[in-house]
């Protein structure tokens, strides 16, 4: 009776969490733009999503952004934890005390303090600054997720790779960075993710005419959903499964080989 | 040595030209007039009727989704780690797949799924019924937070839920303490880090939000995010917007310190 009780709990909170998102799939496919009526069987909504150039620079946007983004993160954080590595604890604290905040700080505030200061310091709003204000929200979860392994490194490897004649670079490539590599993968997916998934510091950093999915579906919602943003999220629910699926597979195998 | 510090250069170039002058820039507008006189006018507007309307729904609505959030996460929690079911990530991974799909998104969903025309409507009319006034309420801002923030909430205190030593509560079983003194007296006090953590995760971004009122709400009900949204897009007062949100802030570096004091080994932590 209890056992019942359990899953009939955590099916009711699947079931909170899937139906809207399930909804909004079963009506992808259907015949006409109503969004409470089945009308029958159609893929008319997924043609004219791919034809619409609106939504195709939207999904383009996001990812050369997200992409991008996620590269430059990636490797200014990486560099930066070789350098906080080496640094006396007082200073590191209080890098890691300014790490926090556009972590920790409201979305809006991030993206309003951003907007005004490149618009004070003469910078135009484009593509550019959408990139620039990812690569800032971005870089806090690549430092706290290579920071760690840095902790784990095991120091005496890279002094016998040097003590056996490698030059510090081939030494750092050959030996330091397999190690941090986990860290460095997570990282980038974690940058990643953060940039596609945001709307509010690309709705006040953007430049006229950029759009991203976010703030296609934002401008959308104020004037009339059309059904193919439905097709839409279900393409993207889609890739977000594969994607996890893929990435729990390959930290699942790297674990393994541990 | 030396060399080594100079590749955290490009970093700390960002977190100054990122982080701490964008923040100054508010600062500045926050204390200035149009006419860049020093001025406190901008934070006092906060008391006046609209504003401090908006910060207290926004502080209610935030506190009532926050609530929601947990009395319906923790004892998901509870049941994923007595059962088992944690072990097999599967069950955690269903929980917070939502957070990873694109959050406008999911507002869509249920922008779609209430309103006049929506799905619930049809199917109450359909049954012979009134259609109800479900979309632009405050009750549909509610619905919205909790739905968009609850894996936050799931994911810290099932993880310190995990962190708990079985023996601690086989010990307390042995001693005779019920199933209900287990939970109270040992369990939630041993997961208040991974509470506090998930009480901040969704308590900073709904009271901050603009986009949840404004598109379950119909841009009817005004939370102080759009309050704020609208100074730096329509009203284009970036004076008045900085002010206010120097005054929202302080609600949000509160919750941080609070955070802080509770979780003090960063157990609850995401990452």
């Amino acid at each position: 009776m209890k056992k019942l009780i359990k899953g009939f709990y955590l099916f009711l909170i699947i079931l909170f969490l899937y139906l809207p998102i399930f909804t909004l799939m079963v009506f992808s496919f259907n015949g006409s733009k109503s969004m409470s009526v089945w009308t029958g069987f159609s893929t008319m909504w997924y043609k004219e999503m791919a034809t619409d150039p609106m939504i195709v620079e939207a999904i383009w946007n996001t990812f050369t952004i997200a992409v991008a983004a996620g590269v430059i993160a990636t490797v200014v954080g990486t560099l930066a934890c070789i350098g906080i590595s080496v640094m006396s604890k007082r200073s590191e604290s209080l890098i890691m005390g300014f790490n926090n905040i556009p972590l920790l700080n409201a979305d809006i505030v991030t993206g309003i303090a951003l907007m005004m200061s490149f618009l004070v310091f003469g910078i135009t709003l484009s593509w550019g600054t959408v990139l620039l204000s990812h690569v800032t929200f971005c870089l806090p979860y690549v430092i706290l997720s290579v920071m760690p392994k840095f902790k784990q490194l095991t120091i005496t490897n890279y002094e016998a790779a040097l003590d056996l004649g490698a030059t510090p670079l081939y030494a750092f490539w050959k030996v330091v960075l397999p190690e941090l590599r986990p860290g460095i993968i997570s990282g980038f997916l974690l940058a990643f993710t953060m940039s596609v998934d945001d709307f509010v510091v690309t709705h006040f950093t953007r430049g006229a005419g950029i759009n991203t999915i976010s703030t296609l579906i934002y401008s959308q919602a104020k004037v009339g959903i059309r059904p193919t943003l439905f097709a839409l999220s279900t393409v993207i629910f889609v890739m977000v499964l594969v994607v996890l699926g893929v990435s729990n597979f390959i930290s699942q195998r790297s674990e393994d080989e541990e | 040595m030396t060399f080594r510090k100079l590749l955290a250069a490009p970093f700390i170039f960002w977190i100054i030209a990122g982080t701490v002058i964008p923040l100054g820039v508010i600062g500045f507008y926050g204390f200035t007039t149009r006419d860049r006189n020093f001025t406190f006018e901008n934070i006092t507007a906060i008391f006046t009727a609209e504003h401090a309307q908006a910060l207290l729904l926004a502080l209610l609505l935030a506190a009532i989704s926050t609530l929601i959030c947990f009395v319906l996460a923790f004892p998901l929690s509870l049941i994923l780690r007595s059962s088992g079911l944690g072990q097999k990530g599967f069950m955690v991974f269903i929980f917070i797949l939502p957070m990873w799909m694109n959050f406008l998104l999911r507002t869509m969903a249920w922008q779609v799924i209430l309103e006049k025309g929506g799905l619930i409507n049809a199917i109450i009319t359909s049954m012979g019924f009134e259609p109800l006034e479900l979309i632009n309420t405050s009750g549909a801002i509610v619905l919205g937070m909790v739905y968009d923030f609850l894996p936050f909430m799931v994911l810290p205190i099932y993880n310190t839920l995990m962190k708990i030593d079985d023996n601690i509560i086989e010990a307390a079983y042995d001693l005779g303490a019920t199933h209900k003194r287990v939970i109270w007296n040992i369990l939630l006090p041993l997961s208040i880090p991974g509470i506090a953590s998930g009480v901040t995760m969704v308590f900073v971004p709904a009271l901050t939000t603009f986009v949840i009122s404004n598109m379950l709400g119909g841009g009817k009900i005004n939370l102080i995010g759009n309050i704020i949204e609208q100074e730096f897009t329509t009203s284009a007062n970036w004076n008045l917007g900085s002010g206010l949100s120097l005054i929202m802030m302080i609600f949000i570096v509160g919750s941080m310190m609070l955070l802080s004091k509770l979780d003090k080994e960063g157990e609850g932590n995401f990452i």
